[in-house]
């Protein structure tokens, strides 16, 4: 194999145990369709573990809505100046869900020209956000996890990290060309984790991102706070995925309102104002 | 039934004479270079497909069909060259086929038509359209000779046109590109990039071929084989020895110091997946593999040794 910077990694029984429960084709080369790696993978959850059962203190709810089998499309907000969110979300529905599943996101496309990150990305089964791709793996009947806000969403400064920003219409399109359930959901606490300041463009372009967060210590690296991840029941809609924008727009904002609706209970749990048992029997 | 095949010197053009030999029919080949010897049903006449004898060969034999293999690479000829064999070659043959009431003509392309990019999708349809003419120009002209066989279509709708665009090829002949990369005593890589190769074994692509020609298909078909795996994987496997080298200083080691020799325009396509979809062939044909990676890449590697390894 390639040279990996995950290479090091002793895989923990535990995911190793999960790994092989992960309904999906591995080949003889332990590869699947996509060129998913499943050694790489272990080793990038052994490393995940860590962060979501030791450095976090992650607490989540309402895991019961995510489908355990077909086609589904996790779709949430971003809070926190990079990925620490997509990162919970997939180990939550690795680690907590039973059985065990993969959550595939849609990559920033820039990631794909970074160097180890175009390789990681591509092994770990997190492709670049294209309606073909998205098409492809949910007609194959994989997990998607989707941030309609983009890059927007990421670069939310710490004053505005529990709101919302405009959302992409995309995502709802596929849902309904491909009859899927959409799970919303909200992550709480990345804000938290990582506190923007302010978003450095220039600097960024320089490295070919579109931008570098600043924190109060400078570095965007994340501190162990609490975060909370709120899972919703599962949204249907009927529709070819032709509709005239304001049709689609519609249900796109009622996904929005669901998913500050969550927000508002991730805050509430984290403040400790809200037992999660409490939402698990409210339904 | 009766087919000029262009091209038929070569490496997979000799594969492809051969597989449809086999299949019963008769093969007229047209090449400038000799095939001393050909095997029976397969005839080789000596002529540039641009050429006037070339036509006579249509007009002589009155073949049913038209397979054209003489596209070349980069890796053959220089840029003038190249755009002359393939864009005046492919127009003069595609004439000659109208001209003398050939009813089948089946390009053979390369699914690299597509092109890697960043922001390409993981699996292409025959929609998609090519994305790297300008990342790499060495593919201008394939991409284009591709395009103007597909109007083919439309300019002789009597004609059943069928543009192929086949996955890399690997097998004991050692021909193509793949071949050729792989055969340098240092394979580069681009450090931190490892994309998905799909390749497929030489035999099962001239039996695509054959099995497009049967089928009589019409239209643009992507061919494939076993499902794509990381170029790392590949060379390992090939038993080649891996260098991954930084992209900023690759292009100034390709073709030195035992380096493979690629254009610059090739870096993207160690950086990024080419990968094709090929499910309207096989849906359209019922055509399955015979020989799964390991056998392939097995089949180069005992052809051409790793350096070194003990034969």
């Amino acid at each position: 194999m390639a040279f990996s910077l995950l290479r090091p990694i002793p895989v923990s029984p535990r995911v190793r145990a999960r790994i092989e429960r992960l309904e999906i084709p591995w080949n003889r080369y332990g590869l699947d369709p996509y060129g998913i790696d499943r050694e790489e993978l272990a080793r990038f959850f052994t490393l995940l573990e860590f962060f979501y059962e030791r450095y976090f203190r992650v607490t989540t709810a309402g895991l019961r809505h995510v489908p355990t089998r077909g086609r589904a499309m996790l779709v949430g907000n971003h809070s926190g100046g990079w990925a620490v969110d997509a990162l919970m979300v997939i180990a939550s529905v690795f680690f907590d869900l039973e059985p065990p599943r993969l959550a595939q996101g849609m990559a920033e496309k820039f990631l794909e020209r970074l160097p180890f990150f175009a390789q990681a990305t591509s092994r770990l089964g997190q492709f670049p956000g294209l309606p073909d791709n998205a098409r492809r793996l949910l007609e194959d009947d994989r997990l998607l996890m989707v941030f309609p806000e983009g890059a927007r969403g990421t670069a939310k400064t710490f004053f505005e990290r529990d709101g919302l920003v405009r959302f992409g219409t995309g995502f709802l399109r596929l849902a309904l060309e491909t009859g899927t359930p959409i799970v919303p959901f909200a992550f709480v606490g990345g804000g938290e984790a990582i506190p923007t300041i302010t978003n450095l463009e220039r600097l960024g372009r320089w490295l070919g991102v579109p931008y570098v967060p600043v924190t109060p210590y400078l570095l965007p690296l994340p501190l162990p706070v609490h975060v909370v991840l709120v899972y919703g029941e599962p949204m249907r809609f009927e529709g070819t995925g032709r509709e005239a924008d304001d049709v689609v727009v519609g249900w796109v904002d009622d996904v929005k309102r669901r998913i500050a609706d969550l927000i508002r209970k991730g805050r509430e749990i984290r403040r400790g104002r809200l037992a999660v048992s409490a939402l698990e029997e409210a339904r | 039934m009766k087919v000029v095949v262009t091209g038929v010197s070569g490496k997979m053009g000799r594969i492809v004479a051969r597989e449809l030999a086999g299949a019963g029919h008769r093969v007229v080949g047209i090449d400038v270079r000799p095939w001393p010897d050909p095997p029976p049903g397969i005839e080789v006449v000596l002529a540039d497909i641009r050429k006037r004898p070339a036509e006579d060969v249509f007009r002589r034999e009155r073949p049913d069909a038209l397979v054209h293999m003489a596209t070349v690479t980069y890796l053959t000829h220089g840029r003038e060259a190249r755009s002359r064999i393939n864009l005046v070659g492919t127009q003069a043959v595609l004439e000659h086929a109208h001209t003398h009431g050939v009813g089948r003509v089946i390009f053979v392309g390369r699914h690299t038509y597509y092109g890697a990019a960043p922001d390409a999708p993981l699996y292409h349809t025959e929609e998609d359209p090519p994305l790297a003419v300008h990342t790499y120009p060495e593919l201008a002209d394939l991409v284009a000779a591709d395009l103007y066989a597909a109007s083919a279509l439309w300019r002789h709708p009597e004609i059943d046109t069928c543009i192929l665009r086949i996955v890399y090829v690997l097998g004991p002949s050692g021909h193509g590109p793949l071949a050729s990369y792989l055969s340098a005593r240092r394979v580069p890589t681009v450090l931190g990039y490892d994309p998905l190769f799909q390749v497929m074994h030489e035999r099962d692509a001239a039996r695509a071929v054959a099995s497009a020609l049967e089928h009589g298909l019409r239209g643009v078909f992507n061919v494939s084989g076993p499902a794509p795996i990381p170029l790392s994987v590949l060379i390992e496997e090939a038993g080649r020895p891996a260098v991954p080298v930084p992209e900023p200083i690759l292009p100034r080691l390709l073709g030195r110091f035992g380096f493979s020799r690629l254009p610059r325009g090739a870096v993207v396509h160690l950086q990024h997946p080419v990968v094709v979809d090929g499910r309207r062939f096989r849906d359209a044909t019922g055509f399955r593999y015979e020989y799964d990676l390991p056998e392939t890449i097995a089949a180069f590697r005992g052809a051409f040794p790793p350096e070194g390894a003990a034969t």
